[in-house]
């Protein structure tokens, strides 16, 4: 009975050594820890109400459904992020560039020359499609750059960087279109009778889309071998720039929904603003994930969930008043404190520490 | 310390998690002496260096060396120059962007500032008198690789060092870059520098070496004079086991009898690659087991590379059991059921951090197509059924590759092309650099293979291994066929006198 | 090689000997090349401005701290690391001796050395997370650039001018540059001037032209970038050097901050913004490559230049907007980069 009992401990032991060591756990103990924070500073945080909204439907309301809501862009990022990084060994950061792009060719196609039109000039699905169209070839500009020409991914998209908003206001001749029929609102905010904001359902149709993707291609197999070793991937017959040049064609598709989504919600757009340093809470929704930023191995999960946990820090730090432009700072505390903490370095350092403070214990664990 | 030592290591210990790397090895250096220090893979040979050099921090034991009343404390490479120690190891340890004369004395100038006239006369004097053919201006990485090794020599040897370590330095060097070493060798023994040698080649160390210590799975087997150990008993002592299971191979297999008037599996007529090859005929039968020999840069690889599509060919017609093919790249090969498991198994063959289990199946599933992906049980049972079949020692499949020994990841991408299930093999050095037990279960496979019918290439810088396996040897020189031998023509001495041409 | 015609034009012979040709030295050649070519055909065809000395001088006053900034940026580029913190340092720097001038009645000298001590602080703590506890980069700079940001803004969240007599007259102080200068409207001959700030940027090219090229240091900088295994085998202390490089950058980080706040005279929370991407760019146009290893700072100092004169030309060719200027910037480093990547490739095609 009491040797049953021990083996129950160990075993226990065990799984809690095996869930800290899976890579998933950075992202979830962080999403924990700002869980318990908020239910101890104040746990009317995590309310939700059905409340009338300006048009008088009833949606839900609450810091819960905000987060999951405003998170939307930056987990459709996360994941073509992810992709990128795993194939490439390194970041795109144009993406929030890109974004301008996008939401600029949406308008620009919902507008025609008008820039104020009454009714919308063509149908939103086409303007939807020419948006992913005109983001994929971005995509497949970066991704030449990076897999045909082996320029360092975030030194060739350094060039979409700079570009990207400059061009994104010349596709509108720098003017400020707005779209006035409220129809096009439903794709960011609420669709009539609908209490979910709509983004929500987009977002998780992509990472429906994606985790299809990841089980029924090889995708995954192929991008983890090209960003661990892409010699021995092609002697095993896979085309590593093709490969390179996918996932960053894939993230071009992510950055059209994000834009779509982003333009959305406001139903306009501002050039120099939209979608500002999202491409750096993309990319620290994949460092937060665990993912190596080197390129391999990946785990989508990790990401999303990082990318979610960047989104709650930001809500939590709005809700305690901190300046928007402020919140930067203490993210930057908080990343710092994540990545030290996961620094192999660190761990082993602690380990030691912990060894020496309960030597009696883990002689224990390991006997 | 004994009176004519110059280093000494008492009970050196070095753990890593799991594994007992070193157990209380002892190991002395005289003055002028060559030492060999051999091992199979995995004995400690390379631990017990990096110890010495400081790369790794021991557990345990002592180190002495000259001139040093106390234990030495060797904590980084630094440390070990600093007392005295020099290092060539087995890859090019220099910087590839620094020109030749500034990677041979960054690190070890006295001074704030690097005077540069003086280190590139001096770099120049150096080289002239190594015969080393670089210019101190130039940039390594413009220096061919055997360059770039006699130059990390040439480093080494300037230190002024008292023991001088040579980890597997003649890899890359052709034999009359090993003969400059070796008189290099000797002249410093001479000067009264202790040197380390480490190498696989058993002839070079029965050529220059005077003391020999072996070690065995981490452990100190023992330390002899050279004329006192035989080369059978070397061999027995490095494998702890007595050894003779690897003459009878041959007798095995039964590769006479293959039908050559048969449409051979695969033929190449006038084969041209764009990496200095000349066009090549080349065709194999079904069941037969042949081999490409040359010196290193002969060729040889650069062969079997066009063969795979590894390289692009520039011209040539392919057959394949008679059907003219287009062989462009490595997917077309495999389509057409060719294997090809690469010469550098670090650079071309493993995907280190993936798991033995996907590395194994990633041959089979590029062939299945990208939208086809082998479900997780059946890679599961894949992985296990050849773990179990080639005997491969991990701790499970989920285990990454890079974690393995060499000769068990090369046993991996062995797995890999079995399991893609090829007509024709191409096994490009499957055997180098690791241990003699493997080296045997790995030549029995190719021949337990050819009897089932399958078609391989088989290449290997050991002549001796190329006459137990194959039934015929296409020779190589200057990136051109001199010849091909069959049969009785399989001699040592035939074959070295095909290679170095001349021959009457 | 004979030494006869060596002689007669040795440096320039040593500068294209093929042989010799390194890496670094190619794409330095080519920089210079395309700054020189850029800068004459602006003066032949636009003519206008260019052809004033007081243009140039203008380029380098503007871009002062940029210099210094990219100087930095290619240390640790050469290491193979990067530093994205670079801009937003700057702007915390301004925001901090703007507000210890007017709001506490500080004195240029302490705020000189608050600028010194936020550069330095920076550099020390992401030098040691990247060196010593061996934390990416990229990461580490990314959350010191978000950490900046947002102190900038806690520090004071809108821009204003620092009315500081002392201070003012210290932005004001202008160097004329003997033998230069030119006839203005009025037919009087103003001579060109540059500000203190450039003074301070080109001592520090030259210092740090000089680390790098004969220092221990500084070829350890090369060498680690190059490849740092090997650099540990040959007896260079790999994670000191990492350090010392971002310790470096931020210092100069501080430096650059400094220097622009004398050229703007303010604090705001948007000043310096993006010029950490303008540092990577004008390293990388001047032959520093990302992969690390590679780089000189004669050329950093060009690629500033080329990257600011090329917005000179932009604006003189009447195309004011903004937009424009971006575009062709991005245009200018696409072009670098593909040149970069075809002349590597073909050399090292060339040896194999």
């Amino acid at each position: 009975m009491s040797s049953n009992t021990v083996k129950k401990q160990t075993s226990l032991a065990g799984l809690a050594k095996s869930v800290v060591r899976k890579q998933i756990f950075i992202p979830i103990a962080a999403l924990l820890i700002l869980v318990l924070f908020n239910l101890i500073a104040d746990p009317s945080f995590f309310q939700i109400t059905l409340q009338p909204n300006s048009e008088g439907y009833n949606v839900l309301s609450g810091n819960i459904i905000s987060i999951i809501d405003r998170a939307s862009e930056l987990v459709i990022l996360a994941i073509g992020m992810t992709l990128v990084t795993s194939a490439s060994g390194g970041q795109d950061i144009s993406v929030g560039a890109t974004i301008a792009i996008a939401g600029s060719v949406v308008l620009r196609v919902l507008c025609g020359s008008n820039t104020r039109p009454d009714t919308l000039q063509a149908p939103v699905i086409v303007a939807f499609i020419v948006c992913c169209l005109v983001s994929m070839l971005f995509g497949a500009f970066n991704g030449t750059l990076v897999a045909y020409f082996k320029i360092q991914p975030m030194v060739a998209t350094l060039i979409m960087f700079t570009a990207g908003r400059s061009i994104a206001a010349w596709i509108n001749n720098n003017e400020l279109p707005v779209i006035s029929d409220p129809k096009f609102a439903y794709y960011g905010n609420f669709i009539p009778g609908i209490p979910i904001p709509t983004p929500v359902f987009i977002t998780a149709a992509c990472l429906i889309v994606i985790a299809l993707v990841l089980k029924f291609t090889n995708l995954r197999l192929y991008s983890q071998a090209v960003g661990i070793n892409p010699h021995s991937s092609r002697l095993n017959g896979i085309n590593p720039q093709m490969i390179k040049f996918i996932t960053f064609v894939i993230l071009g598709l992510c950055v059209a929904v994000a834009g779509f989504i982003k333009v959305s919600r406001l139903s306009t757009i501002n050039y120099s603003v939209v979608a500002k340093d999202i491409e750096m809470d993309a990319i620290l929704a994949v460092a937060l994930g665990g993912n190596a930023l080197g390129g391999g191995k990946f785990n989508m999960t990790a990401s999303v969930i990082g990318a979610y946990v960047i989104q709650f820090l930001t809500t939590t730090l709005y809700k305690y008043d901190v300046d928007s432009a402020a919140i930067s700072a203490y993210k930057a505390v908080v990343v710092i404190i994540l990545v030290v903490l996961s620094a192999p370095i660190v761990r082993e350092k602690m380990g030691e520490v912990k060894k020496k403070l309960f030597p009696a214990k883990t002689a224990k664990e390991a006997a | 310390m004994e009176k004519n030592s110059v280093l000494e290591m008492r009970g050196i210990c070095k753990y890593f998690p799991g594994v007992r790397a070193l157990e209380q090895v002892d190991f002395t250096l005289r003055e002028g002496e060559i030492h060999a220090l051999m091992g199979e893979n995995g004995a400690g040979k390379s631990t017990l260096i990096k110890v010495l050099t400081g790369v790794y921090h021991k557990d345990g034991g002592e180190v002495y060396i000259k001139g040093i009343d106390k234990p030495a404390v060797i904590r980084s490479p630094q440390d070990a120059q600093n007392v005295g120690i020099s290092t060539v190891y087995q890859e090019i340890t220099l910087c590839p962007n620094l020109t030749v004369a500034e990677n041979m004395y960054i690190g070890r100038t006295k001074g704030l500032l690097t005077n540069w006239k003086k280190i590139n006369a001096d770099a120049g004097k150096l080289l002239d008198d190594l015969g080393i053919p670089a210019i101190p201006g130039q940039q390594l990485g413009s220096c061919s690789i055997a360059v770039q090794q006699m130059i990390a020599i040439a480093r080494a040897v300037d230190m002024n060092c008292k023991v001088l370590i040579l980890d597997e330095p003649t890899s890359s060097l052709d034999e009359q870059e090993v003969a400059k070493l070796f008189k290099l060798m000797l002249d410093l023994k001479k000067k009264g520098v202790g040197i380390i040698f480490v190498t696989h080649f058993l002839e070079q160390v029965y050529e220059v070496c005077d003391r020999i210590t072996v070690l065995r799975d981490g452990k100190l087997v023992g330390e002899y004079v050279i004329e006192d150990l035989p080369r059978v008993q070397l061999v027995s002592k490095m494998l702890g086991k007595d050894f003779d299971d690897m003459a009878d191979i041959k007798s095995e297999s039964d590769t006479e009898n293959i039908d050559y008037s048969s449409t051979p599996v695969y033929q190449a007529k006038g084969l041209e690659g764009t990496t200095g090859i000349k066009p090549f005929d080349f065709s194999i039968h079904k069941g037969e087991v042949n081999g490409f020999t040359g010196l290193l840069g002969s060729g040889r690889s650069e062969c079997v590379r066009a063969i795979f599509g590894a390289d692009k060919v520039n011209g040539g017609e392919v057959l394949i059991d008679g059907k003219p093919v287009k062989i462009n790249k490595p997917l077309d090969a495999m389509k057409n059921g060719i294997s090809y498991l690469p010469e550098d198994r670090k650079r071309d063959g493993i995907v280190g951090d993936l798991s033995v289990r996907d590395n194994i199946i990633l041959a089979l599933q590029v062939m299945k197509g990208f939208f086809k992906p082998i479900s997780r049980a059946q890679a599961e049972e894949f992985a296990d059924e050849y773990i179990k079949l080639l005997n491969i020692k991990t701790a499970s499949s989920e285990t990454p590759i890079k974690s393995l020994s060499g000769g068990n990841q090369q046993k991996v991408i062995l797995a890999r092309w079995l399991l893609a299930n090829p007509k024709y093999l191409i096994l490009d050095e499957p055997t180098r650099g690791i241990d003699i037990g493997t080296k045997v279960e790995i030549q029995k496979l190719v021949l337990k293979l050819a009897g089932e019918g399958k078609s391989v290439t088989f290449i290997s810088s050991e002549i001796d291994e190329m006459i137990r396996t194959c039934s015929r040897l296409v020779v190589l020189r200057d990136g051109k066929v001199v010849g091909e031998l069959k049969g009785d023509e399989l001699t040592q001495n035939k074959i070295m006198a095909t290679i170095a041409g001349g021959e009457s | 090689m004979s030494s006869n015609t060596k002689a007669s034009t040795p440096a320039l012979k040593k500068m294209f000997d093929r042989k010799t040709m390194t890496d670094t030295r190619v794409l330095l050649i080519i920089t210079i090349a395309v700054f020189l070519i850029m800068y004459a055909s602006a003066v032949i065809f636009l003519g206008k401005g260019f052809s004033k000395p007081q243009t140039f001088f203008n380029i380098l006053n503007e871009n002062a701290a940029l210099i210094i900034l990219s100087c930095g940026m290619s240390l640790v580029m050469i290491t193979g690391g990067i530093d994205i913190s670079v801009g937003q340092v700057t702007a915390l720097c301004c925001m901090s001796c703007a507000v210890h001038l007017d709001f506490h009645n500080g004195s240029v000298f302490t705020a000189l050395l608050i600028s010194l001590g936020i550069g330095l602080a920076f550099g020390l703590i992401q030098g040691f997370l990247i060196a010593y506890l061996k934390i990416q980069p990229f990461i580490v700079t990314l959350a010191g650039m978000f950490f900046a940001k947002g102190m900038t803004t806690i520090v004071n969240a809108t821009q204003f001018n620092v009315e500081n007599e002392e201070f003012k007259a210290l932005k004001a102080t202008r160097i004329t540059v003997p033998g230069m200068g030119s006839v203005n409207k009025a037919g009087n001959y103003v001579p060109a001037y540059v500000e203190i700030g450039v003074i301070v940027a080109l001592v520090i090219v030259i210092l740090l032209f000089i680390l790098l090229r004969w220092t221990k240091l500084g070829r350890g900088f090369y060498a680690v970038g190059g490849n740092n295994q090997s650099a540990n085998m040959l007896g260079i202390n790999v994670t000191r050097t990492k350090f010392m490089a971002h310790l470096l950058c931020g210092f100069l980080a501080g430096i650059g901050g400094f220097v622009y706040f004398m050229h703007v005279g303010s604090g705001s929370p948007s000043h310096a913004s993006g010029a950490e991407m303008n540092a990577i760019a004008s390293s990388i146009i001047g032959g520093t490559m990302l992969t690390g290893g590679v780089g000189n700072i004669v050329g950093t100092l060009f690629g500033v230049l080329s990257l600011s004169t090329i917005k000179n030309i932009v604006s003189s060719l009447g195309l004011d907007e903004a937009w424009w200027t971006n575009i062709t910037i991005a245009a200018m480093l696409c072009i670098f980069l593909l040149v970069q990547s075809v002349v590597l490739a073909r050399k090292n095609r060339k040896k194999a």
